[in-house]
């Protein structure tokens, strides 16, 4: 099964934020990393996906068009990871996950929640308070609610801003390892070009509201590329582990 | 699985379970607090007629003098009543306001719609339509009920605008109390000295005007609205954890907002047009019950109108102690007390905001 998308379009108002893009089908089994610089219409095509912005064009997943689903019908299919979960809120992270499950989602709330959590090696955070949590910690619960309500598809818009690098990697690690052993299409905004390279299988680099390459990171990652989207002159190398690394050296103009 | 993490869900299932009936515990306590505050209500009084004479009398009227029974029909029973359902009405908008505003100092009263409620109930009083349908009295409520919708529907327009923060709705509630307040005291100003009277009763909140029928009607909208704020629990539980993370788990939020503002219009509006403007209890009661129960809407909004109604049945009862033998507005009361107490929580959220 794949994600296809063709001709989305996001305007507001007189202003195209996404111009007719296209994409090559996105099979599950695989991680897809949005990159560009800001404003690039990333984050607003993950949201056009999840149904929160109005759009124009087609989204299929497998045989569905997924635009013609209801609310409630889309959301059991692809579900939407916002940057942060607000803080002050007097929720314990069972609790939340649980909560995340009643609208709409699974019979058995209580052993889903916790499984979520223990797939992603938390369960001893279950009866915390929310606002008792690091910043990463809440990240991998905001990611259990997700996970527990078994969707196709996961959006994840920025689900590293913010986190230190032990939960950077956490957090990135499990989305991984989900996609990979549940069949499941991983679709997250990131800023951080070289944990694209790491984790994703294709990146799409978008300018503009367009997609300027879409590849794999070997494919897009490429210095001249880089110079025209980021405006930096950049070195890509592989490390001695024989991953790929994008070594900035300046900002150019 | 391992039996190991079979143990751990198992254990935390237990946990979980025994989580969500202390919080149906503390429900019921609250629900005890309320039942006795009640009967503290109905046993002081002027009159001194005590507690025991007083239950006597509701058994077996016959047993009582006619005064006895006007003071306990018409005047303990109906205040004391009226003190828990105006309470827990309160509360009740308040908790759902704070839900789908998405704001800690949301509350019927902070936000400006006691103050629209009393300036539509101000302009049917002063200028009271001639129409056969709808009798004067009946006006007032109608105008209170039309007016707290609209503010509420300003709220909500405001609170949309892009780039429109927590900090820039309050100022806007704000600036609705001043311009209602002044355009009631416009109308105060103009009016002869018989309505005048009325129109102050609008700015002082008093329980003084309770009677049997304001009782039914307000009861009513209580036993219509808590069904459905109890539907919308869970969703709005989703809400309270964003905007988009609701959506994007199939929450349809603006039928949620929209459904709200209604039940919050019809709470308010009919709680104000009925006693005036009671301040604090819509702020205030949700918050203390928020730190009980957590953020879970299937306790809290219940707990937050137990909390509401046993906070202004204290009122009422100290509303009756301050001065002997005068019976002080109980709008009088709650704002008194419940300023410090606001003041505190706008304290504690300001290093948040």
């Amino acid at each position: 099964m794949s994600l296809r998308i063709e001709g989305l379009s996001v305007t507001y108002g007189a202003r195209r934020i996404i111009q007719h893009l296209s994409l090559p089908p996105l099979p599950t089994g695989s991680l897809v990393a949005l990159v560009g610089p800001n404003g690039a219409g990333k984050s607003t095509l993950l949201r056009a996906l999840a149904g929160l912005e109005r759009m124009q064009g087609a989204v299929h997943l497998g045989d569905e068009d997924v635009t013609r689903l209801s609310f409630a019908e889309r959301a059991r299919r692809l579900a939407y990871m916002p940057q942060q979960l607000p803080p002050g809120l007097a929720l314990g992270v069972l609790e939340s996950i649980v909560a995340a499950l009643r609208v709409g989602a699974a019979d058995d709330l209580l052993a889903t929640a916790f499984d979520a959590l223990r797939q992603l090696g938390i369960e001893h955070l279950a009866e915390q308070g929310l606002d008792s949590l690091s910043g990463g910690q809440r990240q991998l619960v905001a990611l259990a609610q997700l996970l527990a309500r078994n969707p196709q598809v996961l959006l994840l818009d920025e689900p590293t801003s913010a986190l230190d690098l032990h939960y950077q990697l956490r957090v990135m690690d499990a989305v991984r390892e989900r996609v990979v052993r549940h069949r499941l299409l991983a679709v997250a905004v990131l800023h951080d070009i070289n944990l694209a390279a790491s984790h994703a299988d294709c990146l799409v680099m978008l300018e503009k509201g367009r997609v300027v390459a879409c590849g794999t990171p070997a494919e897009v990652l490429e210095p001249q590329l880089l110079a025209q989207v980021y405006g930096v002159e950049a070195r890509v190398e592989q490390c001695s582990r024989g991953r790929l690394q994008v070594l900035v050296d300046r900002a150019l103009r | 699985m391992t039996a190991q993490a079979l143990d751990g869900a198992a254990l935390a299932a237990w946990r979980y379970r025994r989580l969500l009936w202390r919080r149906a515990g503390l429900v019921g306590g609250l629900a005890v607090l309320l039942a006795l505050a009640v009967l503290g209500d109905l046993a002081s009084g002027a009159s001194g007629m005590g507690l025991g004479q007083l239950l006597h009398g509701v058994f077996d009227p016959n047993a009582l003098s006619a005064t006895e029974r006007v003071i306990i029909w018409n005047v303990r029973l109906p205040y004391a009543l009226m003190a828990v359902l105006v309470g827990a009405a309160l509360a009740l908008a308040g908790a759902e306001m704070q839900a789908i505003l998405d704001n800690p100092l949301a509350s019927p009263f902070t936000l400006g719609v006691s103050s629209a409620a009393a300036l539509g109930a101000s302009l049917a009083i002063a200028y009271p339509l001639s129409v056969a349908w709808l009798a004067p009295s009946a006006q007032v409520t109608v105008m209170a009920f039309v007016f707290a919708c609209l503010s509420v529907l300003l709220l909500q327009a405001m609170s949309r605008l892009r780039g429109a923060g927590v900090e820039s709705l309050v100022l806007f509630g704000i600036a609705l109390v001043f311009s209602c307040n002044a355009l009631v005291s416009l109308l105060q100003l103009l009016a002869t000295e018989d309505v005048l009277q009325q129109l102050v009763f609008w700015t002082l909140g008093s329980l003084a005007r309770a009677n049997w029928q304001k009782l039914g009607i307000l009861a009513a909208v209580l036993a219509l609205v808590l069904p459905f704020s109890l539907r919308a629990a869970p969703a709005m539980t989703l809400l309270r954890m964003g905007e988009d993370r609701a959506r994007s788990f199939g929450v349809d939020t603006r039928r949620l907002r929209v459904a709200s503002l209604l039940r919050i219009s019809l709470l308010s509006a009919t709680a104000v047009a009925f006693v005036g403007t009671i301040g604090f209890i819509g702020l205030v009661g949700p918050h203390i019950a928020r730190l009980l129960v957590g953020e879970d809407q299937r306790f809290l909004l219940p707990a937050s109108a137990l909390v509401g109604a046993l906070l202004l049945s204290l009122s009422s009862i100290a509303s009756k102690l301050i001065l002997p033998g005068v019976i002080v507005p109980v709008g009088i009361v709650t704002a008194l007390v419940g300023v410090p107490v606001f003041v505190v929580l706008v304290f504690r959220r300001g290093r948040r905001l």
